[in-house]
C-alpha cells in the first residue's frame, strides 16, 4: 500500500509484519540470550476497539445493549457512545509505520482470536514469557460523562477478555479494568473478577478527576488488599485537560499528560496515608516512566516537613511509602549521563521495586534491552526488573516456560 | 579492506528509492539514492536497535516565522530529507546519518561506489 509521505515522496510499502518488523528485536534476544530467564511485561496493549462489535454482545443493560450493538455495526456517523474521544496522533503522523499499517496484517482464521496471535508474535520476537495486557482507547474511559457507559462497557470489556483472550493463552493476564467513575461497579468489578486466575491485579485509568482518597472506595481497596492482588494505576494523556493539554503540540501533551495525572494521584494516595489504612494492598504506577518519582518524592518530602499537621497519619517521610511502590520503567528516560538513572534506581529501590514494561505496540514502546544493556547493573538486577520482581509481586506461574525457576 | 556488496543496477534506482541488502547474517544495510546522490546506512538505529531502514523517507519539517516572530505554520524542506525508523520515529538526515534531534547519535554510514551499471556498498 501507499503511505503518504511529504508529498514528493510518497512511499509504497509492505504490509505489516509483527516478527519482521522486530527482527532485529529477536537478534537482541538470542545475543542476550533471554530463554535463559523469565522476562514479564507488566503494560502491553491490544486494540480492544477492533473487536467492539463483539465485546457490546456482553453488555447486560439491554438498552445501552443496543446502543452499542447500533453504533459498533454500520454506525452513525462520526460519533461513538464510548469513547470520550482523544485528539491526538501518537504515530507522529505515520512515521511509526505499525500504526498506519496494522489493519494489513494477516492472522492465520483459526480458533484463537486475533489478539492473541498479534500479542504472542511480538512476545516471541522481544523473548517475553508473560504479559499483562491492557486495552487502548478503554484507557480515556475515565472522562465519560455518563459513569453508567464507563461500568458497562468496563464489565462487557472483562468478560470478553477473560473469555476470549486470557482463557486462550496462558503467557496472557490482565490486572482488571476498574470503572472508577461508579464506586458501585468499582467495588461489584473487584467482587466479580477478583479470585479469577488470569486477573493478576486491578487497574485504575489515570486519567480522570476522582479523587483516589474518596470514602466511597475504601471499602473497594479492602476487598483488593483481602484478595491480595495488587491495584495498578495506569495513566494516558488527555489533549482536553486546561492545564497539562495546553500545548499545541503532542510532544508537551504526551509528556507532561503521563506523568502528572499519576503524580497527582500518587500524591493524594500517600498525604491520605492510604498506606496505612491498607498496609498490604500494594500499588503499582504504571507508564509515567522514571524521572518525576524523585521530582514527587523531593517535593512532598520538603512540604511535608513544614505541613506535618496536614498528614498526620504518616508514620514516615512520604517517600519512604513512595520507596515501597512499584513502577512500571516504560518510558524509560535515559540521559546521557547515566549517574541520574541510577539515582533514580537507587531512589525507588529498583532492586525490588522496578517492573519491565514494553508497552508494545505504542509508538513509545520498550525493548527489555533498556533495562539489560545499563551498564549499572550486574546480571541478577537484570532479571529481576525484568522479570523476577514481577513474578513475586503478581505471584506468577512461571513453571510451564521456567520448570526449574527460583527467585533471583 | 571492505568487502564489497553488490546491491543492483543503478537503473533500477530512481529518486527517493531505497534498496535493503543483507550483510553478513545478523545485519543489513540500506542503499538510498537521494537528489541524485547514494547513501549507505546500516539498517540498525542507535536507540533501541530498531530497522531504521525500513521506515519512512521523509522531508525535513520546518515552521515559518514571519520576519514579525509570528508563526504562520509548517513545510516540508525537501532539500533535507530524513531516514525515519519505524520503531519510535528518530529522524536521521540522509545527508551524514546524523539523528536530527541530538546529532551526537548517528546511523553507521558505508561508502557506496557505482562502477559502470554496478552498484555497490563497502561494508
Amino acid at each position: 500500500m501507499d503511505l503518504p509521505t511529504s508529498d514528493i515522496h510518497k512511499q509504497a510499502v509492505k504490509s505489516l509484519d509483527t516478527t519482521s518488523l522486530l527482527t532485529n528485536a529477536a537478534r537482541q534476544r538470542d545475543a542476550r540470550n533471554y530463554a535463559s530467564f523469565p522476562i514479564v511485561d507488566v503494560d502491553c496493549h491490544h486494540y480492544e476497539n477492533e473487536s467492539i462489535s463483539e465485546i457490546v454482545k456482553y453488555i447486560d443493560d439491554p438498552v445501552l445493549k443496543q446502543m452499542g450493538m447500533l453504533y459498533t455495526g454500520g454506525g452513525t456517523g462520526g460519533q461513538t457512545p464510548f469513547n470520550p474521544g482523544l485528539v491526538g496522533y501518537q504515530d507522529v503522523a505515520g512515521r511509526v509505520t505499525r500504526y498506519p499499517l496494522r489493519k494489513t496484517e494477516v492472522t492465520p482464521g483459526d480458533d484463537n482470536h486475533r489478539d492473541v496471535h498479534l500479542s504472542l508474535r511480538w512476545m516471541d520476537a522481544m523473548g517475553v514469557d508473560y504479559v499483562c495486557l491492557f486495552p487502548t482507547p478503554m484507557l480515556s474511559l475515565g472522562l465519560h460523562p455518563q459513569p453508567e457507559i464507563e461500568a458497562a462497557l468496563a464489565k462487557a470489556y472483562n468478560r470478553w477478555l477473560l473469555e476470549n483472550i486470557t482463557a486462550k493463552e496462558e503467557r496472557i493476564k490482565t490486572m482488571m479494568y476498574v470503572p472508577f467513575s461508579d464506586p458501585e461497579a468499582a467495588y461489584e468489578t473487584v467482587q466479580e473478577f477478583g479470585d479469577h486466575p488470569d486477573v493478576i491485579g486491578f487497574m485504575i485509568v489515570s486519567v480522570r478527576y476522582h479523587a483516589v482518597h474518596s470514602n466511597a472506595y475504601m471499602k473497594t481497596y479492602a476487598l483488593m488488599e483481602e484478595l491480595g492482588k495488587p491495584l495498578g494505576f495506569h495513566s494516558n494523556y488527555n489533549w482536553n485537560d486546561r492545564l497539562v493539554g495546553n500545548s499545541n503540540r503532542f510532544l508537551v501533551t504526551h509528556a507532561l499528560g503521563f506523568t502528572v495525572y499519576n503524580a497527582v494521584h500518587l500524591c493524594n494516595w500517600v498525604v491520605n496515608a492510604m498506606p496505612e489504612r491498607f498496609p498490604k494492598l500494594k500499588t503499582v504506577w504504571i507508564e509515567s516512566g522514571l524521572a518525576w518519582i524523585p521530582w514527587v518524592m523531593q517535593r512532598l518530602d520538603n512540604d511535608y516537613k513544614m505541613r506535618w499537621s496536614e498528614a498526620p497519619s504518616l508514620k514516615g517521610l512520604p517517600s519512604d511509602y513512595m520507596r515501597e511502590m512499584y513502577y512500571t520503567s516504560q518510558p524509560m528516560e535515559k540521559p546521557d549521563n547515566l549517574d541520574i538513572l541510577k539515582t533514580t534506581f537507587d531512589m525507588i529501590n529498583a532492586d525490588n521495586q522496578l517492573l519491565w514494561a514494553s508497552d508494545y505496540p505504542h509508538w513509545d514502546m520498550d525493548v527489555p534491552s533498556v533495562i539489560y544493556d545499563l551498564p549499572f547493573l550486574d546480571e541478577r538486577q537484570k532479571h529481576k526488573m525484568l522479570g523476577g520482581n514481577a513474578i513475586d509481586l503478581f505471584g506468577l506461574d512461571v513453571s510451564k516456560r521456567f520448570p526449574n525457576y527460583k527467585p533471583a | 579492506m571492505a568487502k564489497e556488496i553488490l546491491v543492483g543496477k543503478a537503473s533500477d534506482f530512481k529518486e527517493g528509492d531505497k534498496k535493503i541488502v543483507p550483510n553478513g547474517k545478523n545485519s543489513e544495510i540500506g542503499v538510498y539514492l537521494v537528489h541524485g546522490n547514494w547513501y549507505a546506512y546500516a539498517n540498525l538505529c542507535p536507540h533501541q536497535g530498531g530497522p531504521a531502514c525500513e521506515g519512512l523517507l521523509m522531508a525535513k519539517v520546518e515552521e515559518v516565522i514571519a520576519e514579525d516572530k509570528t508563526y504562520q505554520g509548517m513545510r516540508f524542506n525537501h532539500d533535507e530529507m530524513h531516514i525515519v525508523c519505524p520503531w519510535h520515529g528518530w529522524e536521521f538526515d540522509i545527508a551524514d546519518g546524523q539523528a536530527v534531534a541530538d546529532r551526537k547519535w548517528s546511523l553507521r554510514k558505508f561508502e557506496v561506489e557505482v562502477r559502470g551499471e554496478d552498484v555497490y556498498v563497502l561494508a
